[in-house]
């Protein structure tokens, strides 16, 4: 029996969460959702409209049945990511926030400096903050010891659709962790979801394999049964590949039994 | 180095030869790599690639959409004034022509931000002629500080300024500069712009530097389409975006597809750029620039714009007036250039709706760049 997993004290059934851009439709998105299982949905503040409750993005996502995490994608420094932060609080949003600190507009890669400073300030202010990494070990450390609720470390840059191109920086995160790890962005097949919680991530995050796919909804729920294949894989205990035979013991065979 | 220094090293004739003799072969080899090199990109935008609309136009979706998503941005453009120094001779603005000018107060410019507001639109082009006498900074400052609490991202079109100036508008709450720089050519420019502080080919060319320089978050350039051989201005382009995204790498980079349309003074474009031209130009741009953002304005049919949505537009303007007071006075003044598709805002969300994509009103906000105020 799998333990459920637990992020900042809140328990959530589902390993997939689920990143609303990119969809065709508000219906599109709900339907997906919807399929994918997903508990947690993030929204881009820079897409709302947090004077409205008419908003075509929010007025469509039920806050009793999703946790509904804002992230700061656009920001491009800590400053500016702060603000954003602030300001979904100040209209009543919850105090959680999905970091991201992108400068550059073409591969959305986040600045670790700037990510780093944000999450200092945040977490002080009592933000429970999911920062979005680049696949680095120590930062994810560093930003663990600041007291961030999880680190997200990419598999390769948001959007490219291209799996796992981090595997080998994501298992030495997953080893040292203390917290969730959410293997986010990149992520473009159901065999990438799975492979990275086979790894042992704790949960993963996707959006444009979803949001893009010819059938939006079929996707998720591909999605949701990846994640559920490799986590089961994962606490079945997966043989680990050897390169040599361990049957004989051909330098120790001496020894005698 | 300066955009100017790497585009004089473009030898216009050379450049026509080397997309001329491209082949059939060199375009299936384009479409067949993995990521397009601007060798790909030449070839691709040669005649040779004519025969091969179809599979650069599937390619074109689907990079766009898995880059940008199945949604298109609205935009609405806000003409502030018509007055103009500048002599160029394709447009209604034309310092020469005898036509109704006006310049909106900040009141009127405001009555039109509320009106463009009540229809959905959030974000907000300012556009005025070349006239820095009438349209002074702290004109524009009077009217951006009506703007600003009406949307949540303004663009600027206006003339061209210097870094500081611009560093004036982005403390306004500015997020966005378009500049088109008309032709590439600079001998061809000189042609066009017979006069006025336009004439100054380098200063309009490092405009989006300056912009670049002062932090603008988008930065638009563009060809006016019909003025030269529209296959050597999409090479120029796509060197000018590339350039931009090198050196302003924190900035969203655009690129808008104006044709020339009828305005006043009755200018006839000497290379007319066909249908089929510009699906390949186009395409081929997004092939090479698969982050840029591409904009499409009202300039164009309805049918047209229609078709070219999922080509890899990732912006459209609906419902736009050309003339300075247009949305709530209707054609009191001359309009810089007659629109073509004239449907209504929410018609042509609907249609967006149709084709299997999201319009999006707002997907900036302006709080990302105001500081403590």
């Amino acid at each position: 029996m799998d333990k459920p997993l637990v992020i900042a004290g809140r328990t959530f059934k589902s390993r997939l969460l689920l990143g609303t851009g990119k969809f065709a439709s508000p219906q599109e998105m709900v339907r997906a959702i919807e399929a994918s299982g997903a508990e947690i949905v993030t929204v881009a503040l820079r897409r709302v409209e947090l004077d409205n409750p008419e908003d075509s993005i929010l007025s469509h996502i039920d806050p009793g049945r999703y946790l509904l995490l804002p992230n700061t994608s656009g920001a491009r420094d800590a400053e500016e990511a702060v603000r954003l932060a602030r300001l979904a609080r100040a209209a009543g949003c919850e105090p959680w926030v999905k970091l991201e600190v992108t400068p550059d507009p073409q591969y959305l890669l986040p600045d670790p400096v700037e990510t780093l400073k944000a999450a200092q300030i945040l977490v002080k202010e009592g933000f429970v903050v999911l920062p979005y990494i680049n696949a680095d070990p120590i930062l994810a450390k560093r930003l663990e010891d600041i007291g961030t609720a999880t680190v997200m470390p990419l598999g390769a840059p948001i959007g490219s659709n291209r799996g796992l191109k981090t595997r080998d920086s994501i298992e030495i995160i997953i080893e040292m962790a203390t917290v969730p790890v959410v293997v986010d962005a990149g992520l473009g097949a159901p065999s990438h979801a799975a492979e990275a919680m086979e790894l042992g991530a704790d949960a993963v995050l996707v959006n444009t394999a979803i949001a893009v796919a010819g059938d939006p909804e079929a996707m998720a729920q591909a999605f949701k049964k990846g994640v559920e294949a490799g986590r089961e894989g994962y606490l079945a205990g997966l043989g680990h590949s050897q390169k040599i035979a361990s049957a004989s013991s051909p330098l120790t065979g001496f020894l005698g039994s | 180095m300066s955009f100017y220094d790497e585009l004089k090293q473009v030898a216009w004739e050379d450049i026509r030869r080397e997309i001329h003799a491209r082949t059939t072969e060199d375009v299936e080899r384009a479409l067949g790599s993995r990521a397009c090199t601007l060798d790909d990109f030449v070839s691709l935008v040669s005649p040779a690639a004519e025969g091969y609309l179809e599979p650069m136009a599937q390619r074109a979706h689907s990079v766009t959409e898995q880059r940008f998503g199945k949604v298109i941005s609205l935009f609405a453009p806000l003409y502030v004034s018509n007055e103009c120094t500048n002599p160029c001779v394709y447009c209604g603005f034309n310092v020469h022509h005898s036509v109704e000018r006006l310049t909106l107060s900040a009141d009127e410019a405001a009555e039109e931000g509320e009106y463009l507001r009540k229809l959905g639109f959030r974000h907000v082009l300012l556009v005025s002629g070349e006239a820095p006498k009438v349209i002074t900074e702290s004109y524009l400052q009077g009217v951006l500080r009506r703007l600003r609490p009406l949307f949540s991202s303004i663009s600027i079109e206006i003339y061209p300024m210097s870094t500081e100036a611009y560093r004036g508008m982005a403390a306004e709450g500015v997020d966005g500069l378009v500049v088109y720089q008309e032709t590439y050519n600079e001998t061809g420019y000189l042609t066009f712009h017979p006069g006025g502080k336009k004439r100054d080919f380098r200063w309009r060319l490092e405009t989006p530097e300056r912009g670049g320089a002062a932090g603008f978050r988008r930065i638009g350039i563009a060809a006016l389409l019909g003025l030269d051989d529209w296959r050597i201005e999409a090479y120029c382009m796509a060197l000018h975006a590339r350039y931009l995204l090198r050196h302003f790498w924190k900035s969203h980079i655009t690129i808008s597809f104006p044709r020339l349309r009828p305005a006043a003074g009755g200018f006839q474009p000497p290379r007319l750029v066909t249908d089929r031209n510009l699906v390949q130009m186009l395409t081929a741009l997004r092939l090479f620039l698969p982050d840029v953002g591409f904009t499409l304005s009202t300039r164009e049919s309805a049918a047209l714009r229609d078709h070219l949505i999922p080509l890899g537009i990732t912006s459209m303007s609906a419902g736009s007036r050309t003339e300075p007071g247009g949305y709530t006075h209707g054609a009191e003044a001359e309009a810089q250039f007659e629109v073509a598709d004239d449907r209504s805002p929410a018609a042509v969300a609907e249609v967006i709706r149709r084709k299997g994509y999201e319009p999006v009103w707002k997907d900036w906000d302006a709080a990302f760049i105001q500081r403590a105020s």
